[in-house]
């Protein structure tokens, strides 16, 4: 061996080394912690809607007001039981086959036979007409619409499906295209010239997944990406002093809650729950963990929920002492080791939780330590999320820590009546059943009424704070770094879009 | 302690028979690595706690959509009700006709998925590679050549400081030099021959902080045998015993060391693909193995252990072309 070879090898390195010339910026790079796997909308939808490729048949604005998406308009039999869809014409998917009624009952069948959110809606069949789609329900759901706009709900060129039905390319009628997909990391995309709608300003995007938030934070300081999403409070309050990147927090209709099973000897009683809800100091958490202390959780649903915040509801409180007078009323006297116990029994509980939102595990010890000042003792269990509804099914669950999205849909009512609806739901109420709920809940998802809806959500929010089958804790905030000179970026709080159609650099 | 310095390989077709018995030789071997690796990882992933089922549907539908509804629908779409003996059999059956079947959780094709890891993660390794030669073999050379002398010592203090230092920080000190301060080169992604540089450095300081040191004691062993002072006694010039004796008997024991070091790279990238978001197949492995993808991690295993096999066939062959006299 001689060192001769490695000569020119030497140079290339050092020719890679030296710095490009400077090029004006015309495409946007975007980068996000959530990975895209796969071309399928049932796996991967959340990427493929918010990146444009793909579209629902119905639209959202960001205050989630629905709006004509691949269907021009929509209407209900006068029982309730059928919604017609009327298709937008003249619309063609990338590859340049032409969408219609067929593909458009084809996607939504499919996305019904998997798991997902048309499961919420009570639907019986979904057909293609002349021109339009047809959904039939076994009784009224006046939130069909809002399901329909999910990500899970886009649709894919039949061209794009393989062999099994499965969508195996990103082939779709949005204004972006993706020129190369690297699963499952990055996507790369162009304007689509044959788009249906506005694509006045629309320009080449790339889009890149970056697992670290160091990593996302970095790309944001460098300029490698222009929009960066999903900070960690860290690098938000650093980003926030760099000269040539404005940061933005967004509140989001996600919620930190604690699932509680209300049906195990020792939070049977709504006023154990009240206890454990009492020993939570909210503004610490939001001021040291989330960072951000105007969202310490007063109720159940965030102001961004919209008409399901509601103002006149008294807000959760901090209160050791009422906490500790609610256990001592319930039979639970001082042990030894500082820890409450009843009938011989310990107050010991485990929580589970899991370390895919960085924030979690410490909240999750920071309850230990709160709750242990009321005497109750937490071990906490952090692992893979489906442990909560499992532990949910077998009956094992006792405590769960986790965030949930109330508005997956523009109308969260869907996952609302999942999580408090009869019997409970795998990421609601374990063990807790209300009457009152379960009505009021029948009555907004059947009616399209404001007034009707106003009264019974109300009755529904003032009697989760009375009860409190989940514990609140903390609001969400969506962050995004934005590069300087990035025009018209609106962040949506439902997270359905990256508004990229709207985005321009300035001159 | 070798005397006489090796001579040029041996004409003829002689030297094909020992190539063919290596050939045969770690053939074999990854026949009985791939049967082993599947049977291991298989048994593995069923010996860990909790519902494989509620985990795969973890992976598949995230956690706003995922419910024990996905679940039992996952249990039943991909068969996991069945005895295990069954599952595995199938396995092993479909990898007789070179299919690795498909993903549990994303049903892409498992040998696609790998093939597209792999690649980038070879790319990476041998950039890896390239990085640490650059590094090692000046460093270890001119320390060799004067033991003791300050390069030595400077190297010996900074080989200890990088091999210190883990992947993950240094690989985000030189994302703060030269992607944000100095803006050279692009924090992550993998669009293009500059994003292979950092990550490329990362690993190659820290492969560069030992290799170096074993590329010096081989110049130092090379430059005190006695072979070395008979050619210099027969009037070859300094220059010319390093060039053609020194280095050539040095190259063994470092060319065998850089084997190794490519068997650690295969599973020291996990940490710098995550850092550098880099869609490679360490990256891949350990989120199939928290997803339960049973196929992909059987898979990725298998392409690893094959891996392993193809690295020592490589280095058993170098090592015949540098030293003719190994049988």
């Amino acid at each position: 061996m001689t060192i001769r070879p490695l000569v020119p090898t030497l140079a290339a390195l050092l020719l890679l080394h030296l710095p490009l010339v400077a090029q004006a910026r015309t495409d946007v790079v975007i980068a996000s912690p959530w990975e895209v796997a796969s071309a399928d909308p049932a796996v991967s939808g959340h990427a493929i809607q918010k990146l444009q490729i793909m579209e629902n048949i119905v639209d959202a604005d960001a205050e989630g007001t629905l709006r004509p998406g691949l269907a021009t308009d929509w209407s209900v039999s006068e029982d309730g039981s059928s919604w017609t869809f009327t298709l937008r014409e003249g619309v063609s998917f990338h590859d340049g086959t032409v969408f219609d009624a067929t593909s458009a009952a084809q996607a939504l069948n499919r996305a019904h036979e998997l798991p997902g959110v048309l499961a919420q809606a009570p639907i019986t069949g979904i057909e293609a007409g002349d021109g339009t789609v047809v959904i039939t329900l076994e009784r009224p759901f006046a939130a069909l619409p809002a399901l329909l706009a999910h990500a899970t709900t886009v649709i894919p060129a039949p061209a794009a499906l393989d062999a099994d039905g499965v969508p195996a390319e990103l082939i779709g009628t949005g204004p972006f295209r993706a020129t190369a997909f690297s699963p499952p990391q990055a996507i790369e995309m162009a304007r689509f010239d044959d788009y249906w709608g506005d694509r006045r300003r629309s320009r080449p995007r790339a889009y890149l997944a970056a697992g670290r938030a160091e990593t996302r934070a970095l790309m944001a300081e460098s300029g490698d990406a222009d929009l960066v999403f999903t900070l960690d409070p860290a690098g938000f309050a650093h980003l926030g002093d760099v000269a040539d990147v404005e940061t933005v927090a967004v509140p989001i209709p996600r919620v930190v809650t604690l699932k509680v099973n209300a049906a195990h000897p020792f939070l049977d009683d709504p006023r154990a729950r009240e206890a454990l809800s009492l020993a939570i100091d909210r503004t610490g958490i939001a001021a040291a963990i989330t960072r951000f202390p105007e969202g310490a959780a007063t109720q159940l649903f965030p102001p961004a929920l919209g008409a399901w915040h509601d103002d006149a509801l008294a807000p959760l409180q901090t209160d050791i002492e009422a906490a500790r007078a609610r256990l001592a009323e319930l039979g639970w006297t001082d042990g030894d080791d500082g820890i409450l116990t009843r009938d011989g029994e310990r107050f010991a509980l485990e929580m589970r939780t899991f370390p895919d939102r960085p924030e979690l595990p410490l909240i999750a010890a920071a309850l230990q330590d709160q709750w242990r000042a009321i005497g109750v003792e937490l071990a906490v269990t952090v692992a893979n999320y489906s442990i909560i509804p499992e532990g949910h099914q077998d009956g094992t669950l006792e405590v769960a820590l986790y965030a949930r999205n109330y508005a997956l849909t523009p109308d969260p009512i869907g996952t609302v009546l999942q999580d408090f609806g009869a019997g409970g739901g795998d990421w609601g109420a374990m063990g807790w059943e209300s009457a009152t709920v379960t009505d009021a809940l029948e009555r907004i998802a059947a009616s399209a009424d404001d007034a009707v809806r106003a009264e019974a959500i109300g009755t529904v929010s003032a009697t989760l704070q009375a009860e409190l089958p989940v514990i609140p804790i903390v609001w969400y905030q969506h962050t995004v770094a934005i590069a300087d000179g990035l025009q018209g970026v609106v962040i949506d709080p439902l997270q359905r879009s990256y508004g990229l159609s709207a985005v321009s650099w300035a001159d | 302690m070798p005397v006489h310095a090796p001579r040029a390989a041996p004409k003829g077709t002689a030297w094909i028979a020992p190539i063919l018995r290596i050939l045969a030789g770690r053939g074999a071997q990854a026949l009985v690595v791939a049967l082993v690796v599947g049977i291991v990882s298989f048994a593995m992933m069923h010996a860990l706690p909790g519902d494989a089922a509620y985990r795969i549907a973890a992976g598949r539908y995230g956690y706003d959509v995922m419910d024990a509804a996905a679940a039992e629908a996952v249990r039943i779409e991909l068969g996991l009700d069945r005895p295990w003996w069954q599952q595995l059999w199938s396995w092993l059956g479909a990898l007789a006709t070179f299919d690795l079947g498909r993903s549990l959780v994303y049903g892409s094709s498992v040998i696609q998925e790998v093939a597209t890891q792999l690649r980038y993660s070879l790319l990476l390794a041998g950039g890896a590679t390239v990085a640490s030669l650059l590094v090692a073999l000046p460093v270890g050379i001119a320390a060799g050549m004067r033991p003791g002398g300050a390069v030595d010592r400077i190297g010996l203090g900074i080989s200890i400081f990088l091999r210190a230092v883990p992947a993950f920080a240094l690989g985000i000190v030189l994302v703060l030099v030269f992607a944000v301060q100095l803006r050279l080169l692009p924090v992550a992604g993998f669009d293009g021959p500059r994003h292979l540089i950092l990550p490329s450095l990362t690993l190659g300081l820290g492969l560069a902080a030992v290799s170096s040191r074993v590329v010096r004691d081989a110049v130092v062993e090379a430059m005190s045998a006695e072979w070395r002072l008979f050619a210099r006694t027969k009037g070859l010039g300094a220059r010319l015993t390093v060039l053609r004796h020194v280095l050539r008997n040095a190259a063994l024991p470092v060319v065998a060391y850089v084997g190794v070091q490519g068997a650690y790279l295969i599973e020291g990238v996990v940490i710098v693909e995550t850092v550098f978001a880099w869609p490679g197949i360490g990256h891949a492995l350990v989120h199939a193995i928290f997803a339960r993808d049973v196929a992909m991690v059987q898979g990725t295993a298998l392409a690893l252990g094959l891996i392993y096999v193809a690295l020592n066939l490589g280095i058993d062959l170098a090592c015949r072309v540098i030293d003719p006299r190994a049988t």
